[in-house]
C-alpha cells in the first residue's frame, strides 16, 4: 500500500509537470546555493592554508611589539632587535635549520629608464632556506659579501620581468636607492599569496648592505627561524620566548614585548577567517531553502485546494485519511528531494565554475551534500505536511460539491 | 476491520434506516433536512429515490453511503450500526462494499479511463496486472473498449458516465448508489445508462439505489421511494415492464 501511495504521488507530479518545477525552483537555488558556498569556500580556505605553508611550514616568525592581533604593529617604545638577538638564537636554541634575522624598506628599482617600486629586504642565505625561496639563476650571497656588506642582490620574478623581460638578469647592475648594485641570482617564481600580494615583487640583499647603504641602521625588524624537520615548533617556540624574555630582561610577570608566531598560528587564524566567511555564505544559502520550503507549502497548499474534489473522490472511493495524507506527503517529499538532486548537480556545476575562475581547488565537501539532501527531504516533509493534514481532513461530501 | 454478517439469502436488509434524521446547523440556523425516516433495503433490490428539489434525497443517500452519519436514529449497514463507527472505518465500508455514481461524474481529470477505473482496485490493494485486468473488463461491461487511454476530456458526457459506472462496479460491490447518474445526459443516453444499470442488478445481483427526478427513468427500479420534506411520502413497487424479462 506504501509503494502504491509514492506510485500515486509520482503519477499526481508527472501529470503536472509545470506546477512541479515551479515548486522545486525554490529548493532547487537553495541547495545550489548552500553547495556553491560551501564549495568554493572549502576550496578558499584550502588555497590560503596550501599557500601559507608554501612560506614553509616550520615556520616561526619574532616580531617586536605585541601580538599582530592587538593594536597592531610595534608597540611604541618596544625596542627592535639587535643582530646579536639573531645570533643568541641560532647558538642557544637546538633543533633549528636556519635563522635570518630581516630588515628592510620600500623603494624603487631602476635600470636604464625603466623603474619599478618594490621592496628591499635585508637578511642571510637563511632567508632563503627559512622562506623556502629556491633560485631560477645565479647564486646565493657569498661569505664575503654578506660580511663586506656588498652591493650585490638577488631579485625576484617580478622585478626581473619588469626590468629585464626574458633576458637573464645575472652579472648586469640595477639602481636601488643611490647605490648601483649587481644582480646575482633570481628567485623561482611563488606567484600571488593568498592575501593577494605579490610574493615575487622583492629585492634580497645581505643585511649588512641594507642597514649600512639603505636604512642606515642597526637594527633589524624581525628574526624568521625555521625548525628542523620533526622538531616541535611549539617546542622551538617556547626556548626562543623563554631566551628573548631574558635577553630584553622582562620581569617575570610581565608581558613580553615581542611577539613569537609560528605558521600554524598564521594558518589558524587566515583558515579561521575565511572558514567564518563560508558559514556565513552558507548560512545565507540555507535561508533560501527555507523561503524554498515555503514555496513548497505554498503551492501544496494551492494544490490542495485546486484537487479538492480529486480528495473528495479519493475519500469516496475508500481511501484513509491516512493514506490521502501520505500522498500528499510523499508528493512534497518527492519533489523536494527531486529538487535537492537537482540543486546538488547545480550547486556542484555552478561550484566548479566558481574555483576555476576564483583559482581556488574544487574540493567537494560529501558531508555539506549530504546535508543539503537530506535537509531537502526534511524541508518536504515540514512544509508538506500541513498541506497534506488539511487534505486528508477534508469532508468527502463537502469536497465532492467543490468546484 | 469491521466485517458486517455477510449477506444471507436474496431478501435480507441490507440497509436499514430506523427514524433517521439530519440536521445540518445549529441554533436558529439549523435545517432540518431528514426528519425521521425509515426505510429498509434488501439484498438484490434496485430503488428509484424521487422527490422535489430539497427534499433530503441526496443527505439521505450520503448516509446510506456511509458518507455521513445521522444525527439521530439508527443506520444499519448490513447489521453495523454506521453512526457508531470512525472516520476510517466507514471508508473501509465503502472501498469493500460500496460503489458510487456521483451527480456529474467525478472523474479525475488529465487521467485515462483506465486509470479512473482502477482507482477504487488501487485502496483494496489489488495487484497492478489483476487490476487493469478488472479495469478493463468493467470497460469493456460499459461498452468502452477502445478508449481505455483516453481522458475524461476527450470523452463525451454518456463516455463520462459510463466510465463512472465502470468505476463504481469494478470492484463488484454489494450496493450501488447513484445520485442522479442521467442528471446531464440525453435520453437516448440515459436509456443506455439505465439498460446498463438493469444488467448489473440481474446479472450480478448488485443492489442499487439511485436518486432521479425522471419517471421514465425509475421505471425501471423495481421500488420507487418518494421524499417529500424530510420525510418519506410515498413507497411503492414498480411493476414496470421494465423489471419483466
Ligand atoms: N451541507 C449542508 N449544509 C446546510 N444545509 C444543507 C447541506 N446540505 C443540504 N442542506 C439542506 O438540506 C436540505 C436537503 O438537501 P438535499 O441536498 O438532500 O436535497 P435533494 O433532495 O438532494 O435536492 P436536489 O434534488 O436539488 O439535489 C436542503 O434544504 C438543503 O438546503
Ligand atoms: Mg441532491
Amino acid at each position: 500500500m506504501f509503494l502504491e501511495t509514492i506510485l500515486i504521488a509520482m503519477c499526481e507530479i508527472r501529470r503536472n509537470v509545470m506546477r512541479s518545477s515551479l515548486t522545486i525552483l525554490g529548493i532547487v537555488i537553495g541547495v545550489a546555493s548552500v553547495i556553491t558556498m560551501v564549495t568554493v569556500g572549502d576550496g578558499a580556505t584550502k588555497q590560503v592554508a596550501y599557500e601559507i605553508s608554501s612560506l614553509g611550514t616550520n615556520l616561526i616568525d619574532i616580531h617586536p611589539g605585541q601580538s599582530f592581533r592587538g593594536s597592531g604593529g610595534t608597540r611604541s617604545g618596544a625596542p627592535m632587535f639587535k643582530i646579536t638577538d639573531a645570533e643568541a638564537i641560532a647558538r642557544d636554541i637546538s633543533g633549528l635549520a636556519g635563522v635570518a634575522p630581516v630588515t628592510g624598506r620600500g623603494t624603487q628599482a631602476i635600470r636604464g629608464n625603466d623603474n619599478w617600486a618594490t621592496i628591499i629586504t635585508g637578511s642571510t642565505n637563511d632567508y632563503l632556506k627559512v622562506r623556502n625561496w629556491t633560485l631560477a639563476s645565479g647564486r646565493q650571497f657569498t661569505d664575503g659579501e654578506l660580511r663586506a656588506g656588498a652591493a650585490v642582490c638577488i631579485i625576484g620574478a617580478t622585478i626581473r620581468k619588469q626590468l629585464f623581460g626574458e633576458q637573464d638578469p645575472v652579472g648586469y647592475t640595477i639602481r636601488l636607492e643611490k647605490i648601483s648594485c649587481q644582480v646575482v641570482g633570481v628567485f623561482k617564481a611563488k606567484g600571488q599569496s593568498g592575501f593577494g600580494t605579490d610574493q615575487d615583487d622583492f629585492v634580497l640583499m645581505p643585511l649588512r648592505t641594507v642597514q649600512r647603504r639603505i636604512v642606515g641602521k642597526s637594527d633589524i625588524s624581525s628574526i624568521a627561524v625555521s625548525a628542523q624537520d620533526g622538531v616541535s615548533t611549539e617546542k622551538v617556540k617556547a626556548d626562543i620566548e623563554r631566551l628573548l624574555r631574558e635577553r630584553r630582561k622582562t620581569g617575570k610577570n610581565e608581558e613580553e614585548d615581542f611577539h613569537v608566531r609560528d605558521m600554524q598560528e598564521i594558518v589558524k587564524t587566515l583558515t579561521g577567517t575565511t572558514r567564518l566567511l563560508t558559514t556565513l555564505l552558507g548560512a545565507v544559502a540555507a535561508v533560501s531553502l527555507l523561503v524554498g520550503g515555503i514555496g513548497i507549502m505554498n503551492i501544496m497548499l494551492v494544490s490542495v485546494t485546486e484537487r479538492t474534489r480529486e480528495i473528495g473522490i479519493r475519500l469516496a472511493i475508500g481511501a484513509m485519511e491516512k493514506q490521502v495524507l501520505m500522498q500528499f506527503l510523499i508528493e512534497a517529499v518527492v519533489l523536494s528531494c527531486f529538487g535537492g538532486l537537482i540543486g546538488i548537480i547545480l550547486g556542484i556545476a555552478a561550484a566548479a565554475a566558481g574555483a576555476s575562475a576564483l583559482k581556488v581547488p574544487l574540493i567537494l565537501n560529501i558531508g555539506i551534500i549530504v546535508i543539503a539532501f537530506v535537509f531537502s527531504a526534511a524541508v518536504g516533509v515540514v512544509f508538506g505536511y500541513f498541506p497534506a493534514r488539511k487534505a486528508a481532513l477534508l469532508d468527502p461530501i463537502e469536497a465532492l460539491r467543490h468546484e | 476491520m469491521i466485517t458486517p454478517a455477510s449477506g444471507t439469502g436474496n431478501m435480507s436488509p441490507v440497509l436499514e434506516l430506523n427514524g433517521v434524521t439530519r440536521i445540518y446547523g445549529t441554533g436558529t440556523a439549523a435545517v432540518s433536512a431528514l426528519q425521521g425516516i425509515d426505510l429498509r433495503i434488501d439484498h438484490g433490490d434496485f430503488v428509484a429515490v424521487m422527490g422535489p428539489s430539497g427534499s433530503g434525497k441526496s443527505t439521505c443517500m450520503n448516509i446510506l453511503g456511509c458518507l455521513d452519519t445521522p444525527s439521530s436514529g439508527i443506520y444499519r449497514f448490513k447489521g453495523v450500526e454506521v453512526g457508531k463507527l470512525s472516520r476510517d472505518q466507514r471508508a473501509l465500508l465503502r472501498r469493500h462494499y460500496l460503489g458510487f455514481v456521483f451527480q456529474g461524474f467525478n472523474l479525475l481529470n488529465r487521467t485515462s479511463a483506465l486509470e479512473n477505473v482502477e482507482l477504487p482496485l488501487i485502496y483494496r490493494g489489488t495487484p497492478a496486472a489483476e487490476r487493469r485486468e478488472m479495469a478493463r473488463k468493467a470497460l469493456a461491461a460499459v461498452g468502452l473498449n477502445g478508449w481505455e487511454t483516453h481522458t475524461p476530456a476527450e470523452l463525451s458526457g454518456g463516455q463520462q458516465q459510463r466510465v463512472a459506472i465502470a468505476r463504481a462496479i469494478v470492484a463488484s460491490p454489494e450496493v450501488l448508489f447513484a445520485d442522479e447518474p442521467t442528471g446531464n445526459l440525453d435520453s437516448a443516453r440515459s436509456r443506455e445508462i439505465m439498460e446498463l444499470m438493469t444488467d448489473f442488478n440481474r446479472d450480478r445481483g448488485i443492489t442499487i439505489v439511485m436518486v432521479t427526478h425522471d419517471s421514465d427513468m425509475a421505471s425501471y427500479a423495481r421500488r420507487i421511494v418518494r421524499f417529500m420534506d424530510g420525510i418519506i411520502d410515498k413507497e411503492e413497487q414498480n411493476g414496470g415492464a421494465n423489471n419483466v424479462s
